[in-house]
């Protein structure tokens, strides 16, 4: 299991940032060469980005590139840059189906090319239209690649022709349907940036939010985001203290030869048993245990 | 490889390098250097640059660089954008 809590997304073309990026504690740096590169620049941030990746100690954290979408001139451009510095993955805007079965099929020439191991780079389709949203299943499953979807709700909504609002009662679908497909192929549900960085009530809101649907973690657009996201993610202790206890009554029962037990009165079988093991486990990772 | 025209990548923002190539009438290759750091890495910096230069191939070139404290893989990668853009 590898944890992925939060993705901080790093302007591609800004020198300073991308080299400070490993010491900020995110899971994820999402190195960007779409929204935050400027047009007549997409050029020199793709150098600067395959230099950095070949250079920079980036730390604890994977690197992901965020592309530039297929359908534009830049997008395969970035591919074949890119992936022969060997980020862990990259991030494809406006994901069809169609779109990561080309990055599929690019990476595996690249890869036999340069002597990579086979499927080591990994993808993230970012969900930000109404017809990725529709698709999403099958555009986790046209790829052994796919690790995670990033839900973009900015686009989205803008596709769909609704107001984003800062309660995202109009995103609760869209995030219902990703973290539900995600689950389905055990991938990870990134949650789309809450972007007003004055607002830290309605951030810590929204990650709960998000949490409580299935996403198992959330994108950033600025450095001071982390914490707060890593916090609300982490298990908490009393979830962690139950899990324990969950782990120690399913030893004794085993013991004593029972398949099914009771804990406080509640009868324990494999779900509970199953989620107090994921618990344990991110809390591991997470450094609380 | 030729430089046949002015091209220019980089920004004035700290950590970055501003670098500006055009071809040298006078052929060889010419490296004009401003930097925050002078004293202690300009050379090191030219180094860099040159090097980047000789891995294209080219054997005529002027470059005038302003640099605000960019590491090795700005400057390469300001200096390889520029020369591409030159082409």
């Amino acid at each position: 299991m590898k944890l992925r809590r939060s993705m901080l997304f790093i302007p591609g073309n800004n020198p300073g940032m991308i080299q400070n990026a490993g010491v900020l504690g995110a899971d994820s740096i999402i190195l960007d060469l779409e929204d935050a590169v400027a047009v007549t620049e997409k050029d020199s941030a793709r150098i600067l980005v395959r230099n950095a990746i070949k250079t920079l100690d980036f730390y604890n954290s994977e690197i992901v590139v965020r592309i530039n979408p297929l359908s534009t001139d830049f997008g395969f451009e970035d591919i074949k840059e890119i992936a022969k510095v060997k980020p862990h993955a990259l991030l494809i805007p406006k994901a069809t189906e169609e779109d990561i079965k080309a990055c599929d099929d690019i990476l595996k020439r690249i890869e036999e090319y340069e002597r990579f191991e086979n499927n080591h780079i990994k993808l993230f389709p970012l969900i930000e239209t109404a017809y990725g949203l529709e698709n999403v299943y099958n555009i986790i499953k046209a790829s052994d690649r796919v690790e995670g979807v990033l839900l973009g709700a900015e686009d989205l909504t803008a596709d769909l022709g609704i107001k984003r609002t800062r309660e995202g009662e109009e995103i609760f679908y869209a995030r219902c349907k990703v973290a539900s497909a995600c689950r389905a192929f055990r991938v990870d549900a990134i949650d789309t940036p809450f972007t007003d960085l004055n607002d830290y009530d309605g951030f810590v809101e929204d990650i709960k939010k998000a949490k409580s649907i299935g996403m198992t973690g959330k994108a950033a657009i600025n450095p001071r985001q982390i914490d707060t996201i890593h916090d609300v993610f982490a298990p908490s202790k009393e979830e962690i203290e139950y899990a324990k206890r969950v782990m120690k009554a399913q030893e004794d029962a085993k013991r004593e030869g029972k398949g099914v037990f009771s804990l406080d009165g509640k009868m324990v079988d494999a779900p509970i048993i199953q989620r107090a093991d994921t618990i344990l486990e991110k809390a591991k990772l997470s450094g609380l245990l | 490889m030729e430089i046949k025209r002015i091209a220019k990548c980089g920004t004035f923002e700290s950590n970055d390098i501003y670098v500006i190539v055009e071809p040298n009438s006078d052929g060889g290759v010419e490296i004009n250097l401003e930097s925050i750091v002078m004293k202690q890495f300009g050379e090191q910096i030219k180094k860099t640059i040159d090097e980047t230069v000789k891995s294209f191939g080219i054997k005529s070139i002027k470059i005038t660089a302003k640099d605000r404290g960019a590491l090795d893989y700005t400057i390469k990668s300001r200096v390889e954008t520029a020369i591409k853009r030159a082409l």
